[in-house]
């Protein structure tokens, strides 16, 4: 007795058009920040397209706009074939995708406005993580309600992958959104210092390996069969790594930190853990590949095949690639170099980009009931992308190593090379600008798939509601032996509630949890580690508020290389106030940890108003701004309380006579300024800036 | 260095979430066929009479 019923395309269609104009801007916002790293004139000159606050949009954009909808295509089209059944809720379908695409807007606009936590590829504000939560939770009910009433028994490879997803992604999100908020638009991390980091790289590896590995790899076992029309070559090999992946990502974040404050047993435990990955993920790629083993004819005709093996080669190559980035002596050369931005670039371009680009050429024309518009155009996307990512990876795999190798050259005497942070990076500016190349001719490639798939639409017409007809699965699963009690508790409702009690009980859970266990131990290690004054706690926060982090880190590895070059390597109880922790990931400029003190007031003002006048040759843009706009004093009471509660030792009632301090130093700065000849009233964002500038890494630093 | 607590049983616990699910699904025979499941998903299901639909 069979059942008819319809697929819903529409909302596939939705989230693929979503994917195409997203991509189309996150790679072209891309495209702006690479040029301004060899001209920093291409900030356009106002303050909301300038790098520090355009990098995130970047990022945020291509993972969350780009990938996120082609995530969402995808888990759309395939989850209702391979459970034959259509989602769960129509309306849960359509709040899913609206409400993602609002989330996006909101990003793109807060983003530039300054509007940031500073954790990387989780910048977004409190009220977006609170939306983004939500919509999560909304697509994880109408899968799941999909998975519940479905016609096929067993669930095909590709649905534990998109679980695991949904999954891991919830908690990841929620743990690394515990922000107390002082106002609409500004909160502050409960955690601190090393803590804070180690957070945020919990997140963020487990990031990639959840939202741009898992739901792909799970797309490249629906698709690439499809494409191929056969079988995925071993069906036991995929079972096999997706439960080998998901049990050994989960604990490799701390390789993101090696060498820094974070304590030695943690940062090997990550390496091991790895070097242990390597196994099942290129139990992925070898099983995607050999999947098309005697199609390879095939692979020569179709464009889609070829993106296919591109891209699982990328991940293939990028997978092997992170292991060896993990180990120490590797890293101490590679971190903080552009060899890092080479190494995301292969897997977001080759590995994300090719692969949304093969699926979308095949969905589109499937749902418009139509042929592609032109296979040529395509092969033309796959070769000119192609050319793209190797102009992308290889001259920044180049300028990686060049400036690595630069930073810790020492003369016969004992004597840095290159003191001077500057001429390492002139040497690789060539490196960025083949970079700026390779990042457009990508870009053309999507632009002309977007062309390719538009005439595809306009010659076809939708199917909003594909027919489809099986057979439904016995009404009451009728279990063998054992398992009788089992499968009637876990099969049905059980399991979505256990999904959404456990998000309830995370956030509950972390909001008592957290701040008990951060604040215990911000008690500060370092006696002479002192609490921000108000107006360094402003400047902190203009500093996020700009972005500087993007370049800047502020983490002294233990090496002599940069003891030389930055003074007394980073200790952990110097951070125990830094709500967030502003280490960094790369150093497109010098370390700032121990900048406090090295230059007068009136350097840092004039380096801020003209960098080039001070260091010429400096890729660093202005930021005449922070010297024309007035410090919002109006917030140092809230922040001087809410840092109070989450353990800073400021004595009661101080935000009282906050202001007045803050006025105090920034007239004393003021004063400083003009008997250098600068004329600047006390109450303007560059004074505070300054004085953060000044603060940093003082509390230790050797005379 | 407290955060590490919190960080590492929330991380068993996924782990544990996980173990739950692979026993469910070999207890429930998901993995009893490990290849009918790979042709199968190549077979398209749309009705014998053709209607709004195709290939």
């Amino acid at each position: 007795m069979t059942e008819k019923f319809y697929y819903d395309n529409k909302t596939v269609r939705n989230f693929a058009i979503a994917t195409v104009v997203w991509g189309i801007v996150g790679m072209t916002v891309g495209l702006l920040v690479a040029f301004q790293l060899f001209k920093p004139a291409m900030n356009l000159g106002t303050q909301y397209t300038t790098f520090g606050r355009v990098r995130p949009l970047h990022t945020n954009a291509v993972i969350f706009a780009f990938v996120g909808n082609a995530i969402f295509m995808g888990v759309y089209y395939s989850l209702q074939r391979l459970l034959k059944a259509r989602m769960f809720s129509d309306v849960l379908s359509k709040i899913h995708f609206w409400g993602w695409q609002l989330i996006i807007v909101a990003t793109a606009i807060t983003l530039p406005l300054g509007f940031t936590t500073s954790h990387e590829y989780a910048e977004m504000e409190w009220p977006i993580d609170i939306a983004i939560t939500l919509i999560w939770v909304v697509f994880g009910i109408n899968m799941f309600g999909t998975i519940f009433k479905r016609r096929e028994k067993h669930m095909y490879v590709a649905i534990w992958f998109y679980i695991a997803t949904f999954i891991t992604v919830a908690v990841l999100h929620i743990v690394n959104s515990i922000e107390l908020p002082i106002s609409w638009f500004k909160s502050y991390y409960v955690y601190a210092g090393v803590q804070d980091a180690l957070v945020q790289w919990w997140y963020g590896h487990n990031a990639v390996a959840f939202f741009l590995t898992t739901p792909y790899l799970g797309m490249m076992y629906y698709f690439l069969p499809k494409m191929a029309n056969r079988p995925v070559y071993s069906y036991k090999l995929s079972i096999l790594h997706f439960w080998s992946l998901i049990f050994i990502y989960i604990w490799a974040g701390p390789h993101h930190l090696l060498y820094t404050s974070l304590p030695a047993w943690v940062q090997s435990l990550s390496t091991v853990f790895s070097v242990m990955l390597i196994a099942p993920s290129w139990g992925g790629m070898i099983n995607g590949l050999l999947t098309l083993r005697g199609a390879w004819d095939k692979v020569r005709q179709d464009p889609r095949l070829k993106f296919m093996v591109v891209g699982i080669t990328a991940y293939g190559m990028a997978t092997f690639e992170g292991p060896m980035l993990a180990l120490k002596q590797i890293n101490a050369i590679a971190h903080y170099t552009d060899w890092i931005v080479a190494h995301v670039h292969v897997g977001a371009l080759g590995w994300n980009g090719f692969l949304t680009f093969a699926i979308l050429y095949w969905i589109v024309p499937r749902i418009y009931n139509t042929t592609l518009y032109s296979v040529k155009l395509a092969s033309f996307h796959f070769w000119i992308g192609t050319l793209g990512i190797i102009f992308y990876a290889v001259p920044l795999y180049f300028a990686g190593f060049t400036q690595g190798l630069m930073w810790k050259e020492f003369t016969p005497e004992g004597l840095l090379k290159y003191p001077n942070f500057l001429e390492t990076l002139l040497q690789i500016i060539p490196m960025y600008m083949m970079r700026a190349l390779g990042g457009t001719l990508y870009l053309t490639g999507v632009i002309v798939m977007t062309y390719n798939l538009v005439k595809t639409m306009a010659a076809g017409k939708l199917v909003a509601d594909e027919a489809a007809e099986a057979t439904p699965l016995p009404a009451v699963y009728v279990a063998q032996g054992s398992d009788k009690k089992w499968h009637r508790i876990l099969e049905r409702k059980p399991l979505l509630f256990l999904g959404l009690s456990l998000v309830v009980i995370l956030i509950g859970g972390m909001v008592e949890m957290m701040p008990t266990f951060t604040v215990k131990s911000n008690i500060p290690t370092i006696s002479s580690v002192k609490p921000y004054t108000p107006l360094e706690l402003q400047g902190r926060d203009l500093y996020i508020r700009e972005g500087c982090v993007n370049c800047h880190s502020q983490m002294i590895r233990p090496f002599r290389s940069e003891t030389e070059r930055y003074g007394e390597y980073s200790k952990a109880g110097e951070f125990v106030y830094d709500h967030p922790f502003l280490w960094g990931s790369k150093r497109t400029g010098p370390d700032l940890q121990r900048e406090g003190g090295k230059y007068g007031n009136a350097w840092h003002y004039n380096h801020l108003f003209d960098p080039q006048a001070m260091s010429p040759g400096s890729i660093m843009p202005p930021y005449e701004w922070l010297i024309d706009q007035k410090l919002d004093t109006t917030t140092t009471r809230s922040k001087i309380t809410a840092m109070r509660s989450l353990g800073v030792p400021y004595e009661t009632g101080y935000e009282q006579m906050a202001n007045a301090a803050l006025e105090k130093q920034a007239e004393s700065i003021a004063l400083d300024l003009r008997q250098n000849n600068i004329k600047i009233k006390s109450d303007r964002e560059i004074i505070a800036i300054v004085a953060y500038l000044q603060r940093l890494g003082t509390d230790i630093k050797a005379k | 260095m407290n955060i590490i607590y919190p960080l590492l049983g929330l991380s068993i616990v996924i782990a544990l979430l996980f173990l739950g699910a692979f026993l469910w699904a070999n207890k429930s025979g998901q993995h009893d066929d490990m290849y009918t499941p790979s042709v199968r998903i190549l077979f398209d299901d749309q009705p014998e009479e053709p209607n709004d639909q195709q290939t």
